[in-house]
């Protein structure tokens, strides 16, 4: 029996993170569930526990349905019939198989049906799902517009959708058009109030929507009428039950081939409004956004242990020169660095989800009751990790999963560019990672205020605090060095870009990649402080890498001038 | 008030027979049950699945499972209720001890006496003696009618069910009144899998035997939640003949186990010749390794 879960270590070591413990209890705030809800943990080790076996659960789905049915779906692929879509016959199974196992609305609350799971645990089968299918993870990993709603709408808007969540209906979000894609604020599909029928009704039109024609839409639409920016944007949610969207095309993709994305025709469309007008760029979408990037970097992850492990199966099966080719020096060391950059991306991808979990959960309570002071501090603490951690979580992972798929297909040698082996899909579905959800270059933009504003190099200090061992020393050391590198670049950066507008702007990615190849490190180095014998060895590979990559960006740095920034211009 | 429909899914914790590694056997010649995971019969949760989708049929409706073996074979049925069944019966004791398929029918027919549902369903055969002899053995016992080879459930109402059977040539559907005996093919539907709200409600589920050895705060939340209790029988709690139980029950008796091994014939080298393959085509169809 093939399980996602139980036959990877590493997730399990994340799971068991001392942090969990808080999120526990915030999650479960002194376990009041317990007396309403059979299903409710009666303290936090029974929480952990049900935890474990939840994400035993996806697991075993993911290696016994999701994996077998990958090749079958990514040739079917999805049609449209009928102005609607109709699931390749492998994802109709898949869900079907995941709706059985009750695994909708996993980090909504009991009284919705939901499975009050924290998003690291979301996280976690997302992670298993992408391993299994990639393209499939769309579809599924897409029940995380419910926490929108969850955060945002009114409690009769709740009642209504989130147990249809809980229930496995599929869920969207609608916001790009043909001329609004990494520029929201130009979306103008529009909406007009009815005031005969108490709706609003949407019209126009949106591209390259992921599940497009899913039972639970949530849509950017222009309901301030003469309008052109942000401002004029607001959240609505299209119910299909009521129609009014018709599939106009699915668009042939290069890769994740089971995932329809949709060109959508709104024909007054009736939809309700999720919170306040005028808000749905500037805080509902950023919401959603960020929920998103985390979904990314799960899929990514996902992504880089399913290459890492076709490519270390092939490189043991495949023989030449009589003998095994993971015998040999180059061979081993593209595995060695794979499998280093698949546990880095996990790493900073549940550092980062603990984050989201502490201050969402800390916002979730601020809604019933007032915060303690305390509390105050720690959900500002947390959300400024969240926000500096998240487009470093998607820019890595998404950036490894190419590199990781790309090696993966080099180790299968002229075997893997043909389409006999699972590498060449993989490489395919990891093309768009690095784009979706707003491309890498985006993701520097969000993270280069954290290089400016210090969150990052104030994290740093943090994790310098953290206690070494003997073995992990020499790295907490070495960490140290390369900080002090990054001090002195960002300094230089911040100099030189008073003195030549566009110079911050010119060097911003590989400020971001500094930081975030000392923090990943720095997570690296503590799993190798706390479980040796598994992640001693990947770390030092990881930091060794890093090292490199840093003292390539800084002396790049150091031997720009401003003139550089017309020399690019 | 409606006919509550009661199915009992007869279930058998098996030692994992499918990937069998050197240390499978001992020197003895016995399985060497330590070094085999035990599992849930594959089959029996093929009969599970069946079993639940009766339920969702009739609505009206529980499902049971009932096995015999030690105490850790209460774990297939917390997997059951995991998946859909609504609790399940332990039959266990020393008295149990060393049955062949007529004193495990006949233990089992006991229980069924004693338990009275409306259908019996069961895997066809168990992957650790593939003697599929238990199920309509039971049959014979409670003197009700059975359906072998059963692959999919066509209808069901409270009075009869209609079933396809997979036959080695072709499948036929019959008629059956209930109650009946049901065994069911691994070519029949894949069980469905582990419910997250369900694993985290019966999670802490145990019999009788268990919940004795259980620490007091386990006991006290244990005895608030019925659907927790997993009942147990002894062999007294069943109004068995003692002789026809165990060992004094089964007139099955090992003379000899050997160890087969396979080894391999001398390796023939063909060419790329038509008449070599030609040769090989026939060599192999007068085997019956082919056609």
């Amino acid at each position: 029996m093939a399980n996602f879960f139980s036959d990877n270590k590493d997730l399990q070591y994340h799971l068991s993170h001392p942090l969990m413990k808080r999120i526990i209890e915030l999650k479960e705030r002194n376990f009041a569930d317990a007396a309403l809800y059979d299903y409710a943990p009666q303290d936090a080790d029974d929480a952990l526990d049900s935890y474990h076996r939840v994400l035993d659960i996806v697991g075993e789905v993911c290696g016994e349905v999701l994996a077998p049915n990958a090749e079958g779906i990514d040739h079917e692929g999805p049609r449209v019939v009928n102005d609607h879509v109709e699931y390749a016959s492998g994802t109709v199974r898949n869900l079907e198989a995941l709706n059985a196992a009750g695994l909708g609305g996993m980090t909504l609350p009991r009284r919705f049906d939901g499975l009050n799971m924290p998003v690291t645990c979301f996280a976690m089968a997302n992670e298993m799902v992408a391993r299994a299918d990639a393209g499939f993870e769309n579809i599924w990993g897409l029940q995380d517009c419910a926490e929108t709603i969850n955060e945002f709408a009114t409690e009769e808007i709740k009642a209504k959708f989130l147990p249809r969540v809980s229930a496995g209906e599929t869920c969207a979000m609608d916001l790009t058009e043909p001329d609004a894609g990494s520029d929201l604020g130009a979306v103008m599909l529009k909406a007009t109030w009815d005031e005969e029928a108490g709706v609003w009704r949407l019209n126009g039109c949106k591209r390259f929507i992921t599940n497009g024609d899913g039972d639970i839409s949530l849509v950017l639409a222009r309901t301030e009428e003469g309008t052109k920016d942000a401002r004029g944007l607001s959240m609505l949610i299209y119910d299909k039950r009521d129609g009014g969207v018709k599939v106009r095309r699915i668009e042939n993709k290069l890769g994740i081939k089971g995932s329809p994305t949709c060109e959508l025709v709104f024909n007054n469309a009736p939809a309700v409004l999720v919170g306040d007008r005028k808000m749905g760029l500037i805080k509902y979408v950023m919401s959603l956004m960020n929920a998103a990037r985390l979904g990314i970097a799960a899929q990514s992850t996902g992504l880089c242990e399913a290459a890492y492990r076709e490519a270390l199966k092939y490189a043991a099966e495949r023989e030449q020169f009589g003998k095994a080719i993971n015998e040999f020096a180059a061979v081993r060391e593209m595995l060695k660095n794979m499998e280093a950059k698949t546990l880095a991306s996990r790493a900073m991808l549940y550092e980062t989800a603990r984050f989201v979990d502490i201050y969402k959960q800390l916002t979730h309570i601020s809604h019933d009751r007032s915060l303690e002071a305390e509390e105050r501090q720690e959900m500002k603490f947390y959300n400024r990790l969240a926000d500096g951690f998240t487009p470093l979580a998607k820019m890595f992972a998404s950036e490894y999963a190419n590199e990781v798929a790309y090696d993966s297909i080099q180790i299968h040698g002229g075997s893997g560019y043909m389409k006999d082996y699972a590498c060449e899909r993989l490489y395919r579905d990891a093309r768009i990672m690095n784009i979706y959800e707003g491309t890498t270059q985006l993701q520097v933009v969000a993270a280069i205020n954290h290089v400016t504003k210090g969150t990052y190099l104030e994290q740093m200090l943090r994790y310098e605090q953290e206690p070494r061992t003997e073995a992990t020393a020499a790295m907490g050391a070495q960490l140290q060095e390369l900080r002090k590198v990054y001090e002195q670049v960002v300094e230089r950066v911040e100099t030189l870009d008073k003195e030549c507008n566009g110079y911050k702007e010119l060097h911003s990615r590989r400020l971001v990649e500094i930081a975030g190849y000392i923090i990943i490190s720095h997570l690296m180095v503590r799993q190798a402080t706390e479980v040796e014998g598994d992640y001693l060895n990947p770390a030092k590979i990881f930091v060794k890498y890093a090292a490199k990559k840093i003292a390539e960006a800084a002396s790049y740095i150091n031997a720009s001038e401003t003139s550089d920034v017309e020399l690019f211009g | 008030m409606e006919k509550v429909t009661k199915i009992v899914v007869m279930a058998k914790q098996v030692p994992d027979t499918r990937n069998v590694g050197k240390d499978a056997m001992t020197a003895e010649g016995t399985v060497n049950r330590a070094a085999l995971a035990a599992i849930f019969n594959p089959e029996d949760l093929n009969a599970l699945e069946m079993a639940l989708q009766m339920k969702d049929t009739l609505g009206n409706a529980t499902v049971h499972v009932l096995t015999m073996g030690p105490q850790r074979a209460a774990d297939i049925i917390r997997e059951a209720m995991f998946r859909g069944a609504d609790g399940g019966y332990l039959l266990s004791g020393k008295e149990f001890a060393g049955s062949d398929t007529l004193a495990t029918s006949y233990a089992l027919s006991c229980a069924l006496r004693k338990i009275n549902p409306d259908i019996i369903v069961a895997g066809r055969q168990a992957i650790d003696g593939d003697t599929a002899q238990v199920g309509p053995q039971v049959a014979e016992k409670l003197d009700l009618p059975q359906v072998t080879y059963a692959e999919e459930l066509v209808a069901i109402n409270d009075r009869e069910i209609t079933i396809k059977r997979r036959l080695e040539r072709g499948s036929e559907v019959v008629v059956a009144p209930l109650p009946a005996v049901i065994t069911v093919n691994a070519s029949a539907k894949e069980c469905r899998p582990r419910n997250a709200k369900r694993v985290m409600k019966f999670k802490y589920a145990l019999a009788t035997s268990e919940l004795a050895a259980a620490d007091d705060k386990r006991r006290a939340f244990i005895d608030e939640r019925s659907c927790l209790h997993i009942v147990e029988f002894a062999a007294a709690d069943v109004d068995p003949d003692p002789t026809q139980l165990g060992l004094s029950g089964s007139p099955t008796k090992v003379k000899k186990i050997e160890n087969v091994v396979f080894q391999a014939k001398e390796a023939k080298t063909l060419t790329a010749d038509d008449k070599d393959i030609e040769a090989l085509m026939q060599e192999l169809i007068a085997s019956h390794t082919l056609g």
